[in-house]
This record gives C-alpha cells, sequence and structure tokens, in this order.
C-alpha cells in the first residue's frame, strides 16, 4: 500500500506565511492562558493532598461533601468522581508534617458513616517538595533545549539549531495552552508528556532537516525554497506514517488507560498533532525566515572540504616524510 | 546459509538475551533478576522525609551536659548552674581552685568543642566543623535506624536512602492495610529517645502549680505521664543517662503477665546507672520515653548490672514496635514528612491491568498497519519490534529497574516510535526501487540514507532523556529509563537486524515480488 507517492514536490513553502500566521496567534494566545489563567497545579506542585476512595457502589458526593463541611481542615476540599461513578478523589490544600498522623486515616475516620469504602491512593506532597519539583522541571527543560541547541549546531548548522528549538517552543507552548484549556490537572506525569514531547516533536524536525542537508548538498538549484518543498515532500509518507503509529498507541492509552493516565495521553496526543504539524509547516520556513543563505552554507561547506583535503594532503605528505 | 552475516547474528543474539533475561520478569519467577514493579503499580508506601538536624545539635549538648554533671561529680568539683541555653552549655565552678582541673578534664573527655572561661563560668560550644559533623551524622544515624527498623519489622523489601544532603526515601511494598500503614508510620517516626531522670523530690509536691518557665528557673522540666496526661513528674532537666548507652532491648512479661520491655546498657551506662541508684535510695527515678514518663518508681536498693525495666500498659504490638526502635537506636534528630505517596494493592492491579490493555492493542494495531502498508518489510519492522520490546524488558531486569506506570507508559510510546527507524529505511527503499535502482542497491543505499537521520534523531531524543533521567524524580526517572533503554535498542533492532535479515533474502527479492516484499508496484 502506498499513501504517498512522491510525484512532484509540493509547494509547503508557498502556503508559509499562513501557517506561520496561524501558529503565531495559536502561541500568543497559549502563552495568554499560561499568564493570565494559568496552570491548574495539582498537587505535585502545589502541596497538598489527595485521596482517592472507591465505593462499593456509587459514591454518595453529597454524604462526603457534608462529613468534610463538618471538618476544620478539610472544609475547603474538592470531592470529585474519578473515572467512574464509584470512585471519588478528594485533594486539600491541607498537608500534615507528622510521619505518625496521616491525612489518609482522619479522612476514612471522617467518611465512616457515609458507606462501604476502600482508600485506593493517599498523596501527599509538602509546599516545599512541590516548589522543588517545579524548579527541577523547569531546569530540565531549558536544560534538554541546551542539549539539542549544541548538537544540532554542531551536526547541521546553527539555524537549523535555532529553527529546531522555535519550533520546539511552539510545540511545547501549544500543548500547554491545550492543558490549561481543557483544565488539566498539572503533575508529574504532564512534565514527563512534556519533555517526551520534546523529544518527538524535534525526532520529527530532524529527519526533516537531514533531508533539507542532503538536499543542500544535491540539488544544484540553490533556491532554498525550493530544496525545502522537495524535502519535506520526501518524507512526507515517514512523518504521517510514524505519526500515525505513534497515534494509535497514544490513542489506545488515551482511551483504554484509565482515569490515572488521562493527563499524560491528553498531552502527548495534543503534542503528536501539533509536532507533527509544526514539523511539515513550521521548522523549515523557520529556516528561511532566520535567513538561510544557500550559496554561503555551500561555500562554507566547500571551504570545509577543502581545509579537510588539505589536511589529509599533509597527512600523506609527513606520512612519506616530505614537506 | 551462506547469507548468515554478522548482522544476523548480533540481531538473533540480542533476541536470544533480549528472551531469556525477561523471561523471570513476565513469568514473575522467584528466580533470576527481574524487573521491580514501581509502588504504584504494586501498591505501597513511598515517603520523602526531612531530618531536623537542629534537634540533633541540642540532643547533643543535652548528653554534653550530662556527661559534665557526671565527670565533676565524680572528680568531686562542685558546679552549680548547669545548663544547655540555645547552642551551648553552661556551668559555674564554685570553688575558684577547681577551675584549671575542670578545664583539663573537660579537655581530656570532650571532644569537638571549645570551652570559654570567665571567673568561674564556663560556656561549652560545639565547634562549627562538631555542627556539620553532628547533622551529617544525624542523617545518616537517621537513615540507618530507620532501615534497621524496617528490616526487623520484617517487610518485604523496603528501601531507605539518603537523597540529596538532608532528606531521606522510604519505600515499603506490598503494605495491606491502613491499620499496618500507621504502625509503619509510627515505627519510622518514633524518636525512641530513652532517658533516665531524676524526680526533683524537694519540689515534686508543687508540680501541679508550676509553669514550665518556673520549673526551668530550678534547671527541671515537666514531662506528662504517658497514658494519662493529667499526671505530671517535676523532672532534673539534664538526664542521668540517655538511650545512646543502651545496647539491646526485649519483649517480657511482669509479674500480671503484662508485656513489658526489659532493656540492657553498657559498661559506661550501667556504672552511672548504679552509683546514681545507690546514691538515691528512696528518691523515685523516671523512665521517660519521647519526653513522656513511662513509669518513675522508688529506687529501693543500688541497681547494679545495668538492666532495667519499662513498664506502660502496653499491648504485645506496641511493645514490640517500642522494643525495635529502641534496639534499634534513637533518632538523634526528628524526621518530618515532605511527600508521602500511598498506594493500595488493588489500585497497583488496576493500573497494571489497565496499561497492559492499552500496551497490547496500541502494539497489536501498529503491527497490524505496518503489515498493510509495507507487507514483508512491515513484518520484518515488527520483528525488529519485537525484538525490542524484550530488550527493553531484559536490560531493565538486568540493571533491577522499576517499572512505574509513567515507565509503561514510555514502554508504549517507544513502541510507538520504534518502528520510525524502519520507516524511514522502507521510505527510502520505496524510493529507489521508484527511481529503478537495483533491489541490492536499493537496499544498501536505502539504509545509508537513512542513517544519518536516524542517528540524529535519536541522539537527540536521547539528549533529552538523559536530561529528564538527571533531573527527574522518581517516575519520570522511570520513564526517562525506559525511553532511553527503548531507543538503544530500536536503533540495535532496527538499523541492524533488519538489514542483516535483507541480506539473509536477498535471493528471495525479485523485482515481480516487490509488492509482496515492500508493498509497492514498481
Amino acid at each position: 500500500m502506498e499513501l504517498f507517492r512522491y510525484k512532484k514536490p509540493i509547494d509547503f513553502m508557498g502556503a508559509s506565511r499562513k501557517f506561520g500566521i496561524v501558529s503565531l496567534i495559536l502561541v500568543l494566545l497559549s502563552w495568554g492562558l499560561i499568564f493570565t489563567k494559568g496552570f491548574n497545579y495539582g498537587i505535585d506542585f502545589a502541596g497538598g493532598t489527595l485521596i482517592q476512595l472507591k465505593y462499593e457502589g456509587e459514591a454518595p458526593l453529597k454524604k462526603i461533601r457534608e462529613a468534610m463541611a463538618k471538618s476544620e481542615a478539610f472544609k475547603d476540599a474538592t470531592v470529585t468522581y474519578f473515572g467512574s461513578k464509584n470512585e471519588v478523589v478528594i485533594r486539600t490544600k491541607t498537608s500534615s508534617k507528622s510521619v505518625g498522623k496521616d491525612v489518609g486515616d482522619e479522612v476514612r475516620q471522617m467518611l465512616k458513616d457515609t458507606g462501604k469504602f476502600v482508600v485506593r491512593r493517599v498523596d501527599m506532597v509538602g509546599p516545599k517538595i512541590g516548589n522543588e519539583l517545579k524548579e527541577k522541571g523547569l531546569m530540565a527543560m531549558v536544560l534538554a533545549i541546551l542539549g539539542i541547541l549544541i548538537y544540532v549546531s554542531v551536526r547541521f548548522e546553527w539555524r537549523f539549531a535555532l529553527a529546531s528549538v522555535l519550533a520546539l517552543v511552539h510545540d511545547v507552548s501549544i500543548a500547554m495552552g491545550a492543558i490549561i484549556l481543557f483544565n488539566v490537572e498539572v503533575n508529574l506525569d504532564i512534565l514527563a508528556a512534556l519533555l517526551t514531547l520534546l523529544g518527538y516533536s524535534l525526532n520529527d524536525t530532524i529527519i526533516v532537516f537531514d533531508r533539507i542537508r542532503e538536499g543542500l548538498q544535491k540539488i544544484k538549484d540553490p533556491d532554498l525554497a525550493g530544496i525545502i518543498n522537495e524535502s519535506i515532500t520526501r518524507t512526507l509518507s515517514r512523518t504521517v506514517l510514524t505519526s500515525l503509529t505513534t497515534f494509535f498507541v497514544v490513542l489506545s492509552l488515551f482511551l483504554f488507560g484509565g482515569e490515572i493516565i488521562y493527563g499524560f495521553s491528553f498531552t502527548m496526543l495534543v503534542g503528536i498533532i501539533v509536532g507533527t504539524y509544526s514539523s511539515i509547516f513550521i521548522a523549515s520556513p523557520l529556516l528561511m525566515w532566520l535567513g538561510f543563505d544557500v550559496k554561503a552554507f555551500r561555500a562554507k561547506q566547500a571551504e570545509k572540504l577543502k581545509r579537510e583535503k588539505e589536511k589529509e594532503k599533509m597527512r600523506a605528505m609527513y606520512e612519506q616524510g616530505t614537506i | 546459509m551462506k547469507r548468515l552475516n554478522y548482522r544476523v547474528v548480533i540481531f538473533i543474539a540480542a533476541l536470544i538475551f533480549g528472551v531469556v533475561f525477561s523471561i523471570p520478569s513476565l513469568i514473575q519467577s522467584k528466580e533470576g533478576k527481574k524487573i521491580t514493579l514501581g509502588l504504584d503499580l504494586q501498591g505501597g508506601l513511598h515517603m520523602l522525609l526531612g531530618v531536623k538536624s537542629d534537634e540533633a545539635i541540642k540532643s547533643r549538648l543535652k548528653s554534653i551536659a550530662g556527661t559534665i554533671k557526671y565527670i565533676m561529680e565524680d572528680n568531686d568539683i562542685v558546679i552549680d548552674d548547669l545548663a544547655v541555653e540555645g547552642d551551648k552549655v553552661t556551668f559555674k565552678v564554685l570553688d575558684s581552685d577547681d577551675i584549671p582541673k575542670a578545664k583539663e578534664l573537660l579537655k581530656k573527655e570532650l571532644e569537638g568543642v571549645s570551652v570559654l572561661e570567665n571567673q568561674g563560668t564556663f560556656t561549652v560550644t560545639l565547634t562549627p566543623k562538631e555542627v556539620a559533623r553532628t547533622k551529617k551524622q544525624a542523617i545518616d544515624q537517621a537513615v540507618d535506624t530507620i532501615r534497621n527498623r524496617l528490616d526487623q519489622f520484617g517487610l518485604a523489601e523496603p528501601t531507605v536512602a539518603k537523597q540529596g544532603t538532608d532528606k531521606i526515601l522510604v519505600e515499603v511494598p506490598g503494605i495491606k492495610t491502613p491499620a499496618d500503614e500507621q504502625r509503619i508510620r509510627e515505627l519510622i517516626a518514633r524518636a525512641a529517645h530513652l532517658q533516665m531522670m531524676a524526680v526533683d523530690e524537694d519540689r515534686a509536691a508543687r508540680v501541679y502549680s508550676m509553669s514550665p518557665a518556673e520549673a526551668k528557673k530550678y534547671g527541671d522540666v515537666i514531662l506528662p505521664d504517658v497514658k494519662n496526661p493529667k499526671e505530671k513528674y517535676l523532672l532534673k532537666a539534664i538526664p542521668i543517662l540517655d538511650g545512646s548507652m543502651l545496647t539491646d532491648a526485649k519483649v517480657g512479661f511482669d509479674r500480671n503477665n503484662q508485656p513489658v520491655i526489659n532493656f540492657k546498657l553498657n559498661g559506661e551506662g550501667a556504672k552511672i546507672f548504679g552509683d546514681f541508684s545507690g546514691k538515691s535510695v528512696g528518691k523515685r527515678m523516671a523512665i521517660v520515653l519521647d519526653n513522656k514518663v513511662y513509669s518513675a518508681p522508688v529506687i529501693r536498693e543500688r541497681i547494679g548490672g545495668g538492666s532495667g525495666q519499662i513498664s506502660g500498659n502496653f499491648t504485645i504490638d506496641e511493645a514490640n514496635d517500642i522494643a525495635i526502635a529502641l534496639r534499634s537506636g534513637a533518632l538523634l534528630a526528628p524526621v518530618y514528612v515532605m511527600e508521602k505517596r500511598s498506594v493500595g494493592p488493588s489500585m497497583g492491579a488496576d493500573s497494571i491491568r489497565q496499561s497492559m490493555i492499552a500496551l497490547i492493542l496500541g502494539f497489536v494495531l501498529v503491527v497490524i498497519f505496518m503489515v498493510i502498508y509495507y507487507g514483508m518489510a512491515g513484518l520484518v519492522a515488527d520483528i525488529a519490534l519485537v525484538g525490542n520490546l524484550f530488550l527493553i524488558l531484559a536490560v531493565m531486569a538486568l540493571f533491577g529497574a522499576t517499572l512505574t506506570l509513567p515507565g509503561m507508559a514510555g514502554i508504549v510510546l517507544t513502541v510507538g516510535m520504534a518502528v520510525d527507524a524502519n520507516v524511514i529505511i522502507n521510505e527510502r527503499i520505496r524510493e529507489l526501487l521508484h527511481e529503478g535502482a537495483s533491489i541490492p542497491k536499493a537496499i544498501e543505499e536505502g539504509y545509508a540514507n537513512a542513517f544519518t537521520a536516524i542517528w540524529d534523531a535519536n541522539v537527540t531524543t536521547l539528549i533529552s532523556a538523559v536530561v529528564l533521567y538527571a533531573y527527574g524524580t522518581g517516575p519520570i526517572k522511570g520513564f526517562a529509563l525506559t525511553m532511553s533503554i527503548g531507543i538503544l535498542a530500536s536503533m540495535l533492532t532496527a538499523i541492524l537486524g533488519t538489514h542483516g535479515i535483507y541480506q539473509a533474502f536477498m535471493d528471495k527479492i525479485t523485482r515481480d515480488k516487490l509488492n509482496f516484499w515492500f508493498g509497492i508496484k514498481a
């Protein structure tokens, strides 16, 4: 079976301005959301306690809330269904520092008249840890991006590095925007998803860039737009296929992985769509907008080649003992 | 099979390696190295504890004060106003003739302190180096103590590890009931700070009207009874001795068949205990555990031999837990919870089931899709994919890595991404075949052309995975680990392995069978 058989280059660059504007708007909207509404930090980052209960039969939300309201520590707690009507999660900002006492025990006591249930999960994160995790997470992102910048600069050229990192910022920004828009709770697994996304979307971009790098050497015509069009078209089937297979798996995670992995798979789902889009329509035009010059690149490559050849010659001469 | 080249050999070796070493994990056998399931998958208790190392300094100073009192009395130097205040111990030597001798004794008996003397008033402080050492020791000791306690509690494979410079990570898998969890937490939290303290008989009658501040003025403290908080005792603030001189603690039974804790002291403790009891016949001595008075018997005679008993209406479990705590030593510094996660066993099982369903479903979808799209080339990629999965499991098992829920997601994602290398290669081969290249040339050049792209793409992904591993905590680390292993494994299986397979079957691939082999009509 063949979905995309290469015939002639598709003119992606012709429409790049339009896509650029769409992307710019999406990124700005996402940033708007980040700076106005902000993330809905879960307990991993904000600190607090999360208690997950499973009732025999439907969980009596009203009764639970009434019981919670009586307690000083839990009166601001939120109670919501989790996945099914049998399960609830209770979230509160309270956390306890004492090792001996436990919020889970208190809740068990408090709710013992509301029906038969088991406590499935109690997570408590102190505020200090939350901040530490946030800092570490941010640090990890910055370092990962830095590492990528350096590697791509060495292997390609600095504009390739900058373009791929800008495409990354684009993807992660939009994924973050979607997280806020759909009010997904930001916990450690979301951070993991965002960082995976970093790797995934970069993967996609690098494959296209690799083709462009190859095109720069093979295609005679120094027209960058032409080379980019040719490269994207030739990698199109691969980009779509890999995105599809990854999409399948993440979709099955999203649909069947259960509530606990929902945030992760949602973020990945958005990320795969945005990442695929950006590696086709955004990353390569960025190269052009950054003023990548084919002739200069070729001259430099030729220079490099020449120097290498000279070195080789020198070495050969040394080895023969004549200078 | 003359075409059995090194690629096929390596690939088959990798496959065998993968299958052999993932079997123990897959059938959950007792023997062999296998992947440990994270607490989120098997249920258990995860705690990140902070250590109040300042408290260790305080108790160090208190114990120094106790030593000073003992050595001065032992050498007939009369001292007064012995007190621990903030970060120093102060006292007065009453007879100025004794000052040089006192100085000498302090120098000889105490380490890591600096001593200042001014007209008979001594000030003893810890040196900065000693403060740092004490704090570090408090954390190290807390790690050891907690590990000892959990080991003695008899649970399956608890993990106790120092995290950073001032945190302790405790993980206890396989806790079945909330009551067990409660017991474990109490066992960890118990300071188990045993002290023998003299009752201030001169003022004891006034204890119920006395304020803590007034008690302090007399060099005393007011401590409550363990069972009845209304009952209070007025005790000399400087203890006679403390639990650091304890060598053993065991559960026993008293005459009424009530559980008690019998303890033994080391030589130094026994000597101090004997001297004190000999001097204090008729007076009361309180046995204080974690600042609560367990009993305050009247001393009837000199107690030699250095053994004693704590009674206090315990249940067997309580007595047992206290004995464990005493045996494994006091926590020099109290710990507090910074992060706690507990997952019930049923929850973990559900998580495994759900992610397994997702994993299998996603996997099957990808496998079928690849065959439909690429024909035999798809099947070859699928073989690489299966090999990849086994390799991930095997490497994880060998490293004793922990599989967490995000880790599972990582595997699922690797499945999606692992076919990528083969997709790139297949597309290149198809491209060359369309351009009319011969089949061997299309395959060889296809691999060559695809290589730089796969290499650069994987290395960049690996960079972010490694950063993730270095900076991530717990679940993120697990995720980064499976991803990294997955990437490396896919380079091996997808580039080397499939290449070898094509080379082995090169004779069979002919132009008229291109649709069968690569899913294209040339």
